[in-house]
């Protein structure tokens, strides 16, 4: 009765091309960002700020970076961390070396040279697809484990091989406690979905999809698969080595060679498995999920009151973990952003049946 | 002859890569003599394991990354049954718990997720590997355990006529290939000879037209996980005797994935070779490329067998996307 676009008439381009053509969508979405940036540091605690919302929007991050790779481009890629690494430790090395830059400065060359690796590991996409492409793809992520842990460069010849970076200043603005790292990454994300949702509905956007559904046939109709796949991969590696480079700096500070291993790698793709391929919104949705399933299922034996060792209860959470994510596939296989359509569209119609 | 030219040329990098350390004289050829059976024997191991991949997805279109987890899950109930009882007997009940597995990741996973894309089926199986690491942890503990096969662990030195010094060679080393390659032969035989390996076939060749002649689909599909099951057991028997049982176990699947993408998904001669072809060059590259790169790059230690692998099955992608054996993959719109 009251979400519904009736009355609403589009009498202009831009506004028949706005984001968000629904005015109740958007007075929603401004409300959601009052609330997200104004409120939420008034009341949240430390602890919610360190270890759910940082590593949250950090990795909503890297799941919209991997979701453009392969919900929109149909790319799997099963060594998305391999990128993460790659920023990572070029922000550590650029902040290192020159240390006049601007954090900002940082952060975006160091997006470009995670793009520029990732074109590299994109090239084989060209020739080969799907599941050939997948397990190729576990290259990047060895290698990269291997370079950052073997190279010494890279890690400033420290001994143990980990390095620990400063907190990040900008414009004289000291980002150090946790509600202060909350904007900064909170400002950072909005930017990113802003223009990966301008990327995704647009001309190129429109190009990874059709790459995506069906590459010959978009062949024929002139996308060069060379110039959709690569800018996929670009794009993506871009994004996700943003937020590695945000990762070590804001959220880790100090890690080791192998903090961007394999298992963080599936840990991105199941977030827009169990969010949703192809939807910004289903990388927030699998990255709150993802992020706060293993705290969840630490308190659970605390509430129940059983007393069980710290290897059981990580055994029984990896099972429920496991077990959850099959769930998910076999009940809602397009994520937790289609039950968000479902839900929108019987608001639309609500309270009436059709 | 040109349309080989893929194959051919890998094989001649890889040649000159085998001779040129044995032809500059940079090592003594009794040492490289047993870098090679070493390569080789190893090889022979990550065959096992991508059989065990080829075979599912030879059958049915799945990828299954739960390989690794099925062959610690296999090692770890072979080796605390094996605590109670005589390890034959252990074997045959961690069969049975492999066939009871393999009907419920058939009952409770594939047959809800059949028709899907590849990737869902994709993550289902990392689903299972979670599920399967924390069930086989919690059910057989999570600490490193021993499977004794019996065999003398003393390396024996042969051809000492030969070459000076001899090689060593790890007599448990030499049964465990013999073992795996008489499992691959087997499965061959069982694949090619029986009525229920012909019907195997069918199903990969195409699941409408078996099922429309008769084949009973999930019957298929819980052999072929029985299978697959029995091969992780074996594999887990011989890696778990060796590296002792314990979950890094689960990683050496991850060293077999570049082994299915050389020779082909499809392909269980492409496994074989291809499970060889990694063997030798990750063994060769490690003890002879490694010292120059260190040496060259000055690296924290080697250790280039952990991308070795990935980089050599990459680049013959990138010549020939179907790898060695597999199938030519045609687009039809």
């Amino acid at each position: 009765m009251f979400y519904r676009e009736n009355g609403q008439f589009k009498s202009n381009y831009a506004s028949d091309q706005q984001m968000l053509p629904i005015l109740q969508d958007r007075v929603f979405m401004g409300l959601l960002l009052v609330f997200a940036f104004g409120a939420v540091p008034l009341f949240v605690s430390d602890y919610v700020f360190l270890s759910l919302l940082i590593p949250f929007l950090i990795l909503t991050l890297a799941a919209i970076g991997l979701n453009i790779l392969v919900g929109y481009c149909g790319q799997i890629s099963i060594g998305h961390a391999a990128f993460m690494s790659v920023g990572a430790y070029a922000a550590y090395n650029l902040a290192l070396r020159l240390p006049q830059l601007n954090f900002l400065v940082v952060l975006v060359l160091a997006g470009l040279i995670a793009a520029a690796v990732g074109i590299l590991f994109g090239i084989p996409s060209l020739r080969i697809k799907g599941l050939y492409l997948a397990v190729a793809t576990l290259a990047a992520q060895f290698f990269t484990d291997w370079l950052f842990a073997r190279v010494k460069w890279f890690t400033n010849y420290s001994s143990s091989g980990s390095v620990s970076t400063a907190p990040i200043e900008l414009f004289g603005w000291k980002v150090d406690s946790p509600a202060e790292k909350y904007l900064f990454l909170l400002g950072v994300l909005v930017v990113f979905t802003v223009v990966a949702k301008n990327l995704v509905r647009g001309h190129i956007g429109r190009a990874w999809m059709s790459m995506r559904d069906m590459d010959v046939a978009a062949e024929v109709i002139g996308i060069r698969p060379v110039y959709a796949k690569l800018t996929a991969f670009a794009v993506s590696s871009f994004y996700v080595g943003v937020a590695g480079a945000l990762w070590g700096f804001v959220y880790l500070g100090a890690w080791e060679p192998l903090a961007f291993n394999l298992s963080l790698s599936l840990n991105l793709l199941f977030m827009i498995i169990i969010g949703g391929m192809g939807s910004l919104l289903g990388s927030y949705f699998g990255a709150a999920f993802i992020v706060a399933l293993p705290i969840l299922l630490d308190q659970v034996p605390n509430w129940l009151g059983v007393e069980m060792s710290t290897a059981l209860a990580s055994h029984l959470a990896s099972m429920i973990f496991g077990s959850l994510i099959v769930f998910f596939l076999i009940v809602e296989p397009h994520g937790l952003a289609r039950l968000w359509a479902i839900g929108k569209e019987k608001l639309r119609l609500w309270p009436f049946p059709h | 002859m040109s349309k080989h030219w893929p194959v051919l040329t890998l094989g001649a990098v890889l040649l000159v890569g085998l001779v040129l350390p044995i032809a500059t004289g940079a090592s003594p050829p009794g040492f490289y003599v047993e870098v090679l059976l070493g390569g080789l024997m190893a090889g022979v191991l990550y065959s096992l394991v991508a059989l065990g991949f080829a075979l599912i997805f030879k059958a049915s279109g799945v990828f299954n990354f739960a390989q690794g987890s099925m062959v610690l899950f296999a090692a770890l109930a072979v080796a605390r049954l094996g605590e109670q009882m005589p390890l034959w007997v252990a074997m045959l009940l961690a069969m049975v718990i492999m066939v009871a597995l393999a009907w419920l990741i058939e009952r409770l996973v594939l047959r809800p997720l059949v028709n899907q894309e590849g990737v869902a089926l994709l993550m289902a199986t990392l689903g299972v590997t979670y599920f399967l690491d924390g069930f086989g942890q919690t059910l057989w503990g999570s600490g490193i355990y021993k499977i004794d096969l019996g065999i003398a662990k003393e390396p024996v030195m042969i051809l000492d006529q030969v070459f000076q010094g001899g090689i060593l060679v790890n007599k448990e080393d030499f049964v465990a290939a013999l073992v795996a390659a008489g499992l691959v032969a087997s499965l061959v035989l069982f694949f090619q000879k029986t009525s229920t390996g012909r019907a195997l076939r069918a199903v990969a060749d195409d699941h409408q037209a078996a099922q429309s002649i008769g084949i009973p689909l999930n019957y298929i599909w819980v052999i072929v996980w029985s299978v697959a099951g029995f091969v992780a057991l074996v594999a887990g028997v011989i890696w778990g005797s060796q590296l002792g049982v314990q979950f890094s176990l689960s990683q050496v699947a991850l060293k077999a994935l570049p082994v299915v993408i050389l020779g082909g998904f499809t392909s269980i001669a492409g496994a074989i070779v291809g499970g060889l072809i990694i063997g030798v060059g990750e063994k060769m590259a490690e003890v002879f490329l490694g010292p120059v790169m260190v040496k060259v790059f000055d690296l924290a230690g080697g250790g280039i067998e952990n991308w070795f692998a990935y980089v050599l099955a990459l680049l013959f992608l990138l010549v020939r996307p179907e790898g060695l054996f597999g199938e030519k993959n045609i687009d039809r719109v």
